[in-house]
């Protein structure tokens, strides 16, 4: 075993870590919001996540082809992307509420679920057929920002993407900006009265509809912006991409403390750090036995024990328990 | 009377049908119509019953001598009705979501495949593949470690809620596919991406061609699997799961033991799936980790919520339902729209041949499970063949009148 190897590599597998740890907690944030209201499993939010990218990649690819990528400065091109991308994912999120979910509001807690599984299911072919037929291809490669791929060296071993940067500015500022919306604003009071019980919230004169609505969007708006970050930050996007990285914010989002904003961040965090690790110490700590493949089976093997031995997670859960 | 002279003229229709057009996937439809045409019709349970056998025992192996890829089909639908007749025990009786419920198939299936194979002789030294009638000890050997693989991953998930509980389950079948995928190092068990062949095939009677005796050899198994499953169904423990799933805390009160039952349900339809992942293995001759899938998982989950969640008959047309989509009228269209674009054909003074190469209809089987679950949930959530049980609940909740007695 290389010990000098193990202790070279530390700090970029950290940075890894933490980004990937970032991206994973914009993705939870739409699982924990969600489930803090209506206490359902989101399932279709990774599919909402990759429509963002999708969506980035299309108007990035239209701007390359019009030849205004150079032209215009990377700045305004990332926020357009951005906004883009949120209002799609938002929007998309929003009506599958209104289709999929609402008449089955007050169903037996598998049938959403179900009803979720099939909504991701018919999203990831929904967008394969919309790029079959408008490019003849679903494998999709962000055009590269040069800008973006300036690397800034640290110290002599490890060096930091300007790309990676925005994609952790952009993450702190989003969580902050929502931590914000839920605990300081009217709109957030209404979102937490209505997790706490939808009848009294009702009464209250608060439209529950309305304000379910609002949380897809935002929830939705947050799975975009980290799908747009996703594509920027690994490039390759294809319909199914989604589905592993939404399955792990779950992760995240259930190792934080379900419904709790804060704990998604954390959660992300430590899954995203343990990922990173996993994948580069296990094979050689093992002397290549097991290799960077088993940090899937890590991430799963976390949550089994998380919902065995502390099923409220590591911050708590927010949501009360349901009789 | 009608009925019944309809149903024989149907079932006479689509035989005929297939025997003039045996290239025809309609016809293969009209044929697959029939059958569940009889079945649904209002006729004696004799006549039903020989209609079926005879449909089933006679006019299936005929018409797949005329066109073996039918008999390819009707194998497959087997398979996979007993596949959705196990994961009904646990979503439909039990209530148990279970999303990763093909990692009990793969498990099977390596079982044999691995000692049916000569792989065998890399992990144990010698004396493989093993004696081809061994598979039929197999198919035991499958089922118990089917069953142990479930009862394992049934006793850490057993505190968790429903829907906690379906990613757990969706995280162990991926853990299983990740498994089976790498373990070709430190040492090879699984042989990897690569998967395991050639793996033997049971011996059969002589008298038949092979293809037709297996068709027989899994029917067999699936009225097996069909006859438990009604056993299951009114035992004790049967109705224990149905408390359990009703509600947990009213069925513990009545005194239902809740860890015994849900262990029980997961090591039931695991095994289940540990007997057909052993038959598909020997059907395949190759498999590999990709028919392992989150994808089979769902498609499964697909079959029983489409037949009603809790029935067998709709296990069975769930099962020959989706399969017929997947593997005779999917793949048909794309077949046939090729052909078309191959034409040149115009439609709408639209020509076909300008349609873009990656649209091929036999990859959406996704959205074909998509839409069957969503419509599914909002349209009929009690399924296309509701479980008598709730039938008579439902009727009970239209008229405000006490249930009948279950009969005993």
């Amino acid at each position: 075993m290389d010990l000098q190897l193990l202790v070279t590599i530390f700090p970029q597998v950290l940075l890894d870590g933490i980004l990937l740890g970032f991206m994973y907690a914009l993705i939870a944030l739409g699982y924990t919001m969600v489930y803090g209201v209506l206490e359902f499993i989101n399932f279709a939010h990774s599919e909402i996540f990759i429509v963002g990218a999708f969506v980035g990649v299309e108007i990035l690819l239209g701007l390359k082809s019009a030849g205004l990528l150079e032209a215009i400065p990377w700045l305004p091109v990332l926020l357009l992307v951005l906004v883009a991308g949120m209002a799609a994912s938002g929007l998309l999120a929003v009506s599958i509420e209104r289709i999929a979910y609402r008449p089955l509001r007050h169903a037996p807690r598998l049938i959403p679920l179900i009803s979720a599984i099939g909504v991701s299911f018919f999203l990831q072919d929904a967008i394969r057929l919309f790029e079959s037929i408008w490019r003849n291809a679903f494998n999709l490669v962000y055009p590269t920002l040069d800008v973006l791929n300036r690397r800034y060296d640290l110290t002599s071993t490890i060096d930091i993407p300007l790309k990676s940067v925005v994609v952790i500015a952009a993450a702190l500022l989003m969580l902050w900006a929502l931590w914000a919306l839920v605990n300081r604003t009217k709109i957030g009071t209404a979102i937490r009265a209505v997790a706490e019980d939808q009848a009294a919230a009702s009464l209250m004169g608060i439209n529950v509809n309305r304000i379910i609505s609002l949380t897809f969007l935002i929830g939705g708006a947050m799975g975009g912006a980290a799908g747009v970050l996703f594509g920027v930050q690994y490039s390759l996007v294809n319909p199914y991409t989604g589905f592993i990285p939404g399955l792990k914010a779950f992760t995240a989002a259930v190792l934080g403390g379900i419904g709790n904003i804060p704990g998604a961040m954390v959660g992300g965090l430590v899954l995203g750090l343990l990922e990173a690790f996993a994948a580069s110490y296990l094979s050689l700590l093992t002397g290549g036995a097991f290799g960077a493949e088993y940090k899937d089976i890590f991430a799963f093997s976390v949550l089994i024990l998380i919902l065995i031995f502390r099923p409220k997670g590591l911050l708590g859960e927010v949501v009360r328990e349901r009789a | 009377m009608t009925h019944a002279a309809a149903s024989i003229a149907l079932l006479a229709l689509g035989g005929a049908a297939v025997w003039i057009y045996p290239r025809s996937i309609l016809a293969f439809l009209v044929f697959q119509c029939a059958l569940l045409a009889i079945y649904v019709a209002r006729v004696p349970w004799w006549l039903r019953a020989a209609l079926l056998a005879f449909g089933l025992l006679v006019m299936m192996p005929v018409i797949g001598g005329r066109n073996g890829y039918y008999l390819e089909v009707a194998t497959q639908v087997c398979i996979f009705a007993a596949l959705a007749l196990g994961l009904n025990i646990v979503v439909g009786l039990a209530g148990l979501l279970d999303l990763g419920y093909v990692a009990f198939f793969a498990v099977g299936a390596y079982t044999w495949a691995i000692v049916g194979s000569p792989h065998g002789n890399v992990i144990f030294g010698g004396g493989f593949p093993l004696p081809a009638w061994m598979f039929y000890v197999f198919l035991l050997v499958g089922l118990l470690v089917a069953a142990i693989t479930g009862v394992l991953l049934g006793l850490p998930v057993l505190r968790l809620r429903g829907d906690y509980l379906a990613i757990v389950t969706l995280g162990f079948g991926e853990v299983i596919r990740v498994l089976a995928n790498n373990l070709d190092k430190p040492i090879n068990i699984t042989n990897g991406p690569k998967g395991l062949t050639p793996i033997s095939r049971p011996p059969l009677p002589y008298f038949v061609e092979y293809n037709q005796g297996f068709y027989f050899l899994v029917l067999l198994i699936v009225i097996v699997v069909i006859l438990v499953n009604r056993r299951l169904e009114d035992s004790h423990i049967g109705r224990a799961w149905e408390a359990m799933r009703e509600d947990e805390l009213a069925a513990q009160a009545m005194g239902v033991p809740l860890v015994r039952s849900k262990l029980l349900a997961f090591a039931c339809g695991a095994s289940f799936a540990g007997v057909m992942g052993v038959v598909f293995s020997a059907k395949q001759i190759f498999i590999n980790p990709e028919s392992f899938t989150f994808l089979e998982s769902i498609g499964v989950l697909a079959m029983v919520i489409l037949g009603g969640m809790g029935s067998i008959p709709g296990a069975v047309v769930g099962a020959t339902v989706v399969t017929v989509l997947n593997i005779q009228v999917l793949k048909g269209l794309s077949l046939w729209l090729n052909e078309l674009k191959n034409a040149g054909t115009t439609i709408l003074g639209y020509n076909l041949a300008n349609l873009p190469t990656q649209l091929e209809p036999a990859k959406y089987e996704r959205m074909v499970f998509g839409i069957i679950l969503v419509v599914m949930m909002i349209v009929r959530p009690q399924g296309l063949f509701p479980a008598r049980r709730r039938q008579r609940e439902l009727a009970h909740l239209g008229e405000g009148t006490p249930p009948a007695a279950p009969p005993s």
